[in-house]
């Protein structure tokens, strides 16, 4: 369904060139669920970015249904993949009704029977209908998220880009999200691109995943493996650690952590 | 135990607003002495409002009011501007969450530094101020203290300015510490560090730490006694390590709905928020 080789991302030239993403290579079956994991700085979002034209793509290919993506993304591209971003109080038009942010993708690709789809799309990710003339101000992080979801299911895409979508909503918000995406790809068959900081929500969401650091790709690995512990890579490792919480009796030096 | 450091009892943060009476914290009493004591909850729960009523940073139109509220006999209700000045930094301290919003732009990390520790203790020179931020930045494990010294914030990274705030907060030795969510703008791996710092730093200081967050888990793991905090209410408090034996069903879900690396749980577990918890 996707597939990026050797993707490169630079910004800038000469002494402030920033080489953020550096020759990462992999590939996402149709229907599967793709994780990206990393620090901060470690490129995970700019590959997002990259794959859906936020982000320059300075060597290597991105394929979408085994064809190169055009520059500028075309219609037809943002029929396929969709994204969903990390803040929802930063990603919905503060003075757009749901009503509004949800009809727009539909107006840009000349859909019709809106009233239908926008009704449908609020039921899907488990809204009523009553919703549909609020303001953001009127929802909470919670349903924001569902509607920055809905907006982009409303296409009917086959790939869905997530970018941290649950960093910004408290634990049981959160719980509530990934339910959701969960079922959601059950239900529609979509593939998923999962960027997060979170192991524990990555292996909850998806069956593979590439560590990142500093814009390379560290590691392919699964989220059995990452369950039962098992790292060949010591970043990994060390991540899998910072995960289970802080421990007093831990005597290693953070100069792993040093960039 | 002897007497307790800090007392609260029944704790009220109100804000007048155009709309109406919001009350964030709603009669929260706890005693805490030399130990690390974790508030946790959501967000809204008015456990960062908790901590700033204790420090008398409230943000107007707050109204703080409580039966007891003092810091080691001292009423901090009725105190006047003038010691709640000396004690505000000088023995209770505050590490607040984002290096970037807290620290001062325009300064160095080490002036910033100087310049807490000489508003408190006002008969230091330049130079012993000068060794003792040098120090301080030392303890908080920078690799480099002379060069972070001359730094401006926004030429450190993350963990770095944290450190570095945690630095300018210890450097005159205060008997609590308050942590606001001092690891929630970092990253995993960085946090673990700036914790392992902080935990070094306050068993070796013997200061009293009061430590905020949302992340169960993380405050489990960290300190020693728990308040859980729900609607403005501490909804309850427990040991620690007993976490695991939590009775309140808000604390139980709280630790439930996440998802952990050890076992697969689907669909997660979600909380059904009972209104008579809030009461």
């Amino acid at each position: 369904m996707l597939d990026i080789q050797k993707l490169k991302v630079v910004y800038g030239t000469g002494r402030l060139r920033v080489d953020a993403v550096k020759d990462v290579s992999f590939h996402v079956g149709a229907g599967e669920s793709y994780g990206l994991v990393g620090e901060s700085g470690s490129g995970k979002s700019t590959v997002l970015r990259a794959i859906c034209g936020l982000a320059p793509i300075s060597g290597g290919r991105v394929l979408v249904d085994g064809k190169e993506v055009k520059d500028p993304r075309d219609k037809a591209f943002y029929r396929t993949v969709q994204m969903v971003f990390q803040d929802p109080y930063a990603s919905l038009h503060p003075r757009h009704t749901v009503d509004r942010t949800l009809s727009e993708p539909l107006a840009i690709h000349g859909e019709k029977d809106v009233e239908a789809r926008i009704l449908q799309a609020l039921r899907e990710v488990g809204l009523g209908p009553s919703f549909r003339f609020r303001y953001p101000h009127q929802l909470s992080g919670g349903q924001r998220q569902r509607i920055a979801i809905a907006r982009a299911l409303i296409l009917r895409p086959k790939v869905l880009l997530l970018d941290e979508p649950t960093s910004a909503l408290d634990a049981s918000v959160q719980a509530e999200i990934l339910n959701l995406l969960d079922e959601l790809r059950r239900k529609m068959g979509l593939t998923y691109i999962l960027v997060s900081h979170d192991l524990a929500v990555v292996a909850h969401l998806c069956d593979r995943l590439l560590v990142m650091r500093h814009g390379e790709g560290v590691e392919e690995t699964t989220a059995a493996s990452l369950r039962s512990g098992k790292a060949s890579n010591a970043y990994t490792q060390e991540l899998i650690e910072a995960s289970r919480g802080f421990s007093r009796d831990e005597t290693k030096a953070a100069s792993a952590t040093a960039p | 135990m002897t007497k307790p450091l800090l007392e609260v009892e029944d704790l009220r943060v109100r804000f007048h607003l155009r709309t109406g009476t919001v009350e964030a914290v709603r009669g929260v009493s706890f005693q805490l002495g030399r130990e690390r004591l974790g508030i946790v909850g959501e967000s809204g729960s008015g456990k960062s409002q908790t901590g700033r009523a204790i420090l008398g940073l409230t943000p107007p139109p707050g109204e703080v009011t409580a039966k007891r509220l003092t810091f080691d006999g001292i009423d901090l209700l009725t105190a006047s501007t003038k010691t709640l000045r000396q004690l505000r930094g000088g023995r209770i301290s505050m590490v607040m969450q984002d290096p970037k919003y807290s620290l001062n732009p325009v300064m160095t990390i080490g002036e910033q530094i100087i310049e807490a520790y000489q508003a408190h203790d006002k008969s230091a020179n330049r130079k012993e101020a000068r060794d003792r931020a040098l120090a301080m930045l030392e303890a908080v494990k920078m690799r480099d203290p002379g060069r972070v010294f001359a730094l401006y914030p926004h030429e450190v990274s993350g963990g770095m300015g944290q450190r570095a705030m945690i630095a300018m907060m210890l450097v005159t030795e205060p008997d609590l510490l308050i942590a606001d969510e001092p690891t929630s703008a970092l990253d995993v791996t960085v946090s673990m560090e700036v914790l392992r710092i902080l935990d070094e730093l306050v068993a070796e200081r013997g200061m009293s730490l009061i430590f905020i967050s949302h992340d169960l888990k993380l405050v489990s793991s960290f300190c020693d006694r728990v308040l859980v905090m729900y609607a403005g209410r501490v909804v309850e408090e427990l040991e620690a390590k007993h976490l695991r034996e939590a009775k309140h069903p808000y604390t139980q879900g709280l630790m439930r709905c996440l998802p952990t690396l050890a076992d697969d749980v689907r669909p997660l577990p979600t909380l059904n928020r009972d209104p008579a918890w809030a009461r």
